[in-house]
């Protein structure tokens, strides 16, 4: 009953962020590129002066303890960071799977779940990427947030969480989803009430994933600041715009410059 | 048959021409693959920091659509701009982009890219499609060039997508929270320009 309740309260504070943060553009529309394009090209940053205030305090928690974690992190030998974060991926999936049918991605959640139980069996638990030398299509990772997006919600308003980092009202909803059943993984370790798994795993598995995406982004990261003359906008940009690339499902390669392609003639009619 | 003739003639000369333009029009491929080859070389070379950046500058400069960027940077704003600014901001806008690039590229040591192959979108813009091949410590990260084909004889690069994020498309989101954020609008950038141009 409890979990019902925040779902439709979550719901309604959804459509309710939609409208907030809408110009007229920014509504609940039927799924299409066209939609997707317009209403995350325009997503509105209703609180910056408050996301400011988290992001530097994020940026202060992250010279403190995040990126010394992460240097520290990435002493370990190649092979265990290879391993840890195949393991990490490979939990992912859990997510990835109901996502995939909730947008109509019928074949490849089929891919996925057989990638999921290769990696995880003759992988031993994930640790080596059996199916990516089995041939499996490189993996994309999906979330709630995702979905929501695919299925038309408007972005609603850019959000920095503390620690967590960028999103929008719609991802952070979609991250809720995560922990009201939507992720089997925190099911089985919070809930599911058996001896081998328990909340602070889940917390630990959080807590990992974190790392080694920072460690991952070191070298990038700093780089990025060091060029930026204002380091929250260019964040900002890099989040809203690769949501915007897995909303609309284009990879990397193929009709990306599509996205954009509106902007480029703009500048040729001068 | 003297108007035959110089009907021949001039059909002789106009294929030439034909010809000789094609025989100058350079493919998007070859050149993004031409122009990494040289940033690879200048960061392979053993030389100071100091000098692959100024080898990359001089890279950047033959190779790159800069005025173009500035412009697209710019966003709306470009519409209201005065002449007098736009000039001023073209001027420091090139300062900036050369220093910004080379400092971004230099931490760079062997950088190997694959160009893989190109896409015509139109008559102005082709898109070039690599790898920046994985290491041990990184995975492969995939690199498209939009080239401006406007004039075949000189491409140019105007924007870089790394993993479908589009590098000019930040900078002008960045400029745009500058100029909305600052009390003096397009000054601010300017001001923030100079200032990133003058830090050592």
């Amino acid at each position: 009953m409890k979990r019902i309740f925040i779902l439709i309260f979550l719901s309604s504070f959804l459509s309710v962020s939609v409208y907030a943060g809408s110009d007229g553009s920014n509504e609940l529309s039927k799924k299409s590129d066209a939609s997707v394009k317009k209403s995350d090209a325009s997503v509105k940053d209703c609180f910056e002066g408050l996301n400011r205030g988290v992001f530097a305090l994020n940026q202060g928690l992250d010279k403190v303890i995040f990126k010394p974690v992460a240097k520290a992190y990435r002493v370990l030998p190649v092979p265990v960071r290879t391993g840890t974060s195949n393991v990490l991926t490979n939990l992912s999936s859990l997510i990835t799977i109901p996502n995939n049918v909730l947008q109509g991605q019928f074949k490849t959640a089929g891919v996925n779940t057989g990638r999921f139980l290769i990696n995880t069996t003759v992988g031993i638990l994930g640790i080596f990427n059996v199916a990516k030398k089995m041939g499996f299509s490189e993996y994309e990772k999906e979330d709630y947030g995702q979905t929501f997006g695919v299925w038309g919600m408007g972005s609603g308003c850019y959000l920095v969480l503390p620690v967590l980092g960028p999103s929008t009202i719609r991802d952070t909803a979609g991250s809720f989803v995560n922990v009201l059943g939507g992720d089997p993984y925190y099911n089985v370790s919070v809930h599911g009430n058996n001896e081998f798994l328990d909340k602070s795993d889940y917390i630990a598995t959080k807590a990992l994933t974190g790392i080694d995406f920072r460690a991952k982004n070191i070298e990038s990261l700093e780089n990025l600041e060091k060029n930026s003359m204002d380091f929250y906008a260019s964040l900002k940009s890099l989040y809203l715009q690769d949501r915007q690339r897995k909303i609309a499902n284009t990879k990397p390669r193929g009709n990306i410059e599509i996205l954009y392609e509106g902007e480029w003639e703009e500048i040729e009619s001068q | 048959m003297l108007a035959k003739k110089i009907c021949k003639f001039f059909l002789l000369v106009s294929i030439s021409f034909c010809f000789l333009s094609n025989s100058f029009a350079i493919e998007p491929y070859s050149f993004v693959q031409k122009t990494v080859d040289a940033a690879s070389e200048a960061l392979n070379k053993r030389i100071s920091k100091e000098e692959k950046i100024e080898k990359l500058k001089i890279i950047a400069e033959n190779s790159v659509d800069i005025r173009g960027i500035g412009y697209y940077s710019l966003g709306s704003h470009r519409k209201t701009i005065t002449k007098k600014k736009e000039e001023e901001y073209f001027i420091i806008f090139k300062q900036y982009f050369l220093k910004s690039f080379s400092s971004r590229l230099a931490q760079y040591t062997d950088p190997k890219i694959r160009v893989n192959s190109q896409k015509k979108l139109n008559d102005k813009y082709t898109m070039v499609s690599s790898d920046l091949l994985s290491t041990t410590e990184k995975p492969e990260i995939k690199i498209d060039w939009r080239v401006v084909t406007k004039n075949p004889e000189n491409p140019l690069i105007i924007d870089v997508v790394i993993e479908g994020v589009s590098l000019a498309k930040v900078q002008r989101e960045e400029f745009n929270s500058i100029i909305q954020n600052s009390d003096n609008g397009i000054d601010g950038l300017l001001n923030n320009l100079r200032e990133f141009v003058n830090k050592d």
